[in-house]
């Protein structure tokens, strides 16, 4: 197993587990890259508290800098971490036990029990 | 390690093999208990799809066929893109268990590393926040 696709998973998590940046990962998800001062302006949030957020998911790889109109810097919401903790969520939701009990009925409605 | 690579499932079921295996490998029976509908050429290399009427579809590989012990396939993963290329490995081995059977079912793949592509795309970003950040800070203390 790749040593770090856990810590990748894990700092999803964590960065999902707080509503502000939930919500600035939803903000842009949901309406494409923006600076901190276009989040502040959709989000019940002071721009310094989201820029600290912001700040914080960069390094955890959840979002990217990338330089904006006036020198402003712009935040691009990054998929591949969260296609990992995709993964996870996955085996999480696979679920055999409901396909398993699934075949043992049919098998006894085809064959009979 | 928390990251669950591997799902195993063993069940007891009043069916002897040969009805078990013909439930796992056939049509009819993958259109009956699994999907809502299927199609399977069952040979190593052979393609094999899941319908549901939900509109999900399953592609599936069969890479395993000893009749009636071993059947193994791989397939998406589940819930990623469509593009995405992992695909997980599923093996169902069944056993003679009195008059009927001891099915187990594996699944593996869960954290295996992403591919090339996928792993460049998510290191090529490491560089340059640093003078980004850097531009953030200057603003805000602008500000």
């Amino acid at each position: 197993m790749p040593p770090d696709i856990e810590a990748v998973a894990e700092q999803v998590f964590a960065a999902l587990a707080d509503p502000t940046r939930r919500a600035i990962l939803a903000a842009l998800a949901s309406r494409g890259p923006a600076t901190a001062t276009d989040l502040a302006g959709c989000l019940p949030i002071t721009r310094q508290a989201i820029a600290k957020h912001l700040v914080l998911l960069a390094e955890a790889g959840l979002v990217t800098a990338e330089p904006g109109e006036r020198r402003r810097v712009r935040y691009r919401l990054r998929s591949a971490p969260m296609q990992v903790a995709q993964q996870f969520l996955a085996a999480l939701a696979r679920d055999w036990d409901s396909s398993l009990g699934a075949l043992k009925d049919h098998l006894d409605r085809v064959v009979g029990g | 390690m928390a990251f669950p690579d591997r799902i195993e499932r063993t069940v007891e079921i009043a069916h002897p093999p040969e009805q078990v295996w013909a439930a796992l490998t056939t049509a009819e029976g993958l259109g009956a208990w699994f999907g809502d509908e299927a199609a399977i050429e069952l040979r190593p290399g052979g393609s094999a799809w899941m319908k549901w009427a939900g509109g999900h579809t399953a592609d599936m590989r069969v890479e395993r066929v000893e009749k009636p012990t071993a059947f193994g396939f791989t397939w998406h993963i589940f819930g990623l893109p469509e593009d995405d290329p992992r695909r997980t490995y599923v093996e169902f081995t069944l056993e003679p268990a009195g008059a009927g059977t001891r099915l187990t079912v594996v699944e593996t793949g869960f954290a295996q590393l992403p591919d090339d592509a996928y792993r460049k795309a998510y290191d090529g970003n490491t560089e340059g926040w640093a003078s980004e950040l850097g531009e953030l800070v200057d603003y805000l203390d602008a500000a």
